[in-house]
């Protein structure tokens, strides 16, 4: 935090300052609003991605010709890079989904 | 002592401090990028102004093009953010922050911020680039944070070499790498914390730093507050934020973030044929050399006659010794007139005065380095879409 801020005198800027410079610095991030568009397994796709990441990391990536290639290496890359714990079950529904729907 | 500074920054502060608790998330509005798939919203983040939100969590803020129009220094709260992993130190204290140097030293460090701040500062201008800004333009289109241009900024980083604090820990013989991580990891201990290492002369070459102010005002928190890695002319993927962790080690680092990621083909240019793979890789390192024309957006309509045209240019540290602008498409190319020298890893501003002749008018810019570097014509392709650089073209009508 910002020393000069302790500096100064004035009590409506003490008051509003008092909170915000005791430590920790409690920094807030705007609330996520990007949400999956709705398609089959929709819930399962929530589930598995949205603990690492914001929905906007799949909604931004581009429209590629092989789409289902294109979602599936993404999907692996999760799992075998990332550790993503997603049941070998549910990757070929992952993968129609995104392929589907981004 | 009270300064107007000092109570201007206050205000600042305070109006920050009412941010802290906002928790609505503000889309103003959106922008729409000139590629596939490209709209945005425009979100309000602490001790940011409205920013182009590529992603949130981890947050990913892209710089509105426009404030490069602004002057070479961009300011705080236009700062570009780029995150991996979403467990981000958001209640760190500082006055609890230690920055631990260990491994490969005589007498490993625990310093306070205290501490650092107490030591000898240095300043320093330079340009943090992401590496993969202005992947949205690679074509074919590749994976991961599709950003325009926006994901880049110049600063004046104030703090302290890297290099006094390897030599206070002293540096053992046989030292080859030094590793940096900082307070923000991953979610699940299956994913790769960020960490990312130097060779051990360039983390001591006295040009790297530890920097804890930028632009004159400590780093915003989404920058790396209260401490994060400055590597001059190298992309950002190096400039670990709320830095914490320095290790001295006698091998070559092999985690994911170095050995797997962020590596450029091993080829002329570290360019390959278009949607094919690499033989080999290095990891990523300097920038090449760009230019941009700033004063004037593409599409826009101009009046034909006198204007002057402004932009910046910047290199990975050469510096940049010429700017030519054509407005005929690339015929023709005059130099511009280059602005002050912030130093050789500063944004350069330039500007020119030309006459747009009626109809439609593609404008160009292009860069020497003081060695020679420039831009190609047609942009080079890697696979992660790093390393653009190619001529930018801004197309105009002028009536």
């Amino acid at each position: 935090m910002k020393r000069t801020a302790l500096l100064l005198p004035g009590l409506a800027l003490a008051a509003c300052l008092g909170a915000a410079t005791a430590a920790p610095i409690a920094y807030k991030t705007p609330d996520e609003t990007a949400a999956f568009k709705p398609g089959p397994n929709v819930e399962l796709v929530k589930n598995n991605c949205t603990a690492c990441h914001s929905v906007d990391y799949v909604a931004t990536q581009p429209p590629m010709k092989d789409r289902k290639g294109f979602w599936q290496a993404e999907v692996t890359k999760m799992i075998k890079v990332y550790g993503a714990p997603i049941d070998d079950a549910d990757v070929g529904k992952i993968v129609d989904y995104l392929a589907a729907t981004y | 002592m009270i300064d107007r500074r000092d109570l201007l920054k206050g205000a600042g502060f305070a109006a920050l401090a009412a941010g802290l608790g906002s928790t609505k998330a503000l889309a103003l509005d959106t922008v729409t990028l000139p590629f596939a798939n490209g709209e945005r919203p425009l979100v309000r983040y602490p001790q940011k102004r409205p920013m182009i939100g590529l992603a949130s969590r981890p947050p990913q803020l892209e710089t509105p093009f426009a404030v490069f129009n602004d002057g070479p220094l961009t300011p705080n709260n236009a700062f570009f953010v780029r995150y991996h992993l979403s467990d981000l130190p958001y209640n760190l204290d500082p006055d609890k922050f230690t920055l631990e140097v260990k491994g490969k030293v005589d007498k490993p460090l625990k310093l306070s911020l205290k501490d650092i701040r107490k030591m000898k500062a240095t300043e320093i201008v330079a340009v943090n680039q992401c590496s993969g800004n202005s992947r949205g333009f690679s074509e074919p289109r590749v994976a991961g944070g599709q950003l325009g241009n926006g994901a880049m900024g110049c600063a004046r980083w104030r703090g302290v070499p890297l290099k006094t604090v390897l030599e206070m820990a002293g540096v053992q013989a046989g030292a080859r790498q030094v590793t940096f991580n900082g307070m923000d990891g991953p979610v699940s201990d299956k994913t790769p914390d960020f960490v990312k290492a130097l060779d051990i002369d360039h983390a001591r070459d006295g040009e790297v730093m530890l920097a804890y102010g930028m632009n004159g005002e400590d780093l915003p928190f989404l920058n790396g507050f209260p401490l994060r890695l400055v590597v001059p002319g190298y992309y950002g993927t190096y400039w670990l934020k709320h830095l914490n962790e320095i290790t001295v080690i006698d091998s070559v680092y092999d985690g994911f973030w170095m050995k797997s990621a962020y590596r450029i083909p091993d080829t002329p240019n570290n360019a390959i044929e278009p949607g094919t793979t690499p033989k080999a890789t290095i990891p990523i390192n300097r920038f090449t050399i760009r230019s941009f024309i700033t004063s004037v957006a593409d599409g826009a309509k101009l009046k034909a006659g006198s204007t002057t045209l402004r932009g910046i240019a910047f290199d990975g540290g050469k510096g940049i010794k010429e700017v030519a602008v054509s407005t005929d498409g690339g015929k023709t190319w005059t130099n511009a007139k280059l602005g002050k020298d912030l130093g050789k890893y500063a944004f350069r501003e330039w500007k020119l005065p030309v006459k747009l002749t009626a109809g439609p008018v593609e404008l160009k810019v292009r860069a020497t380095s003081n060695s020679g570097e420039t831009q190609p014509d047609t942009p080079r392709w890697n696979p992660a879409g790093y390393l653009r650089n190619v001529v930018e073209t801004v197309r105009v009508t002028a009536a």
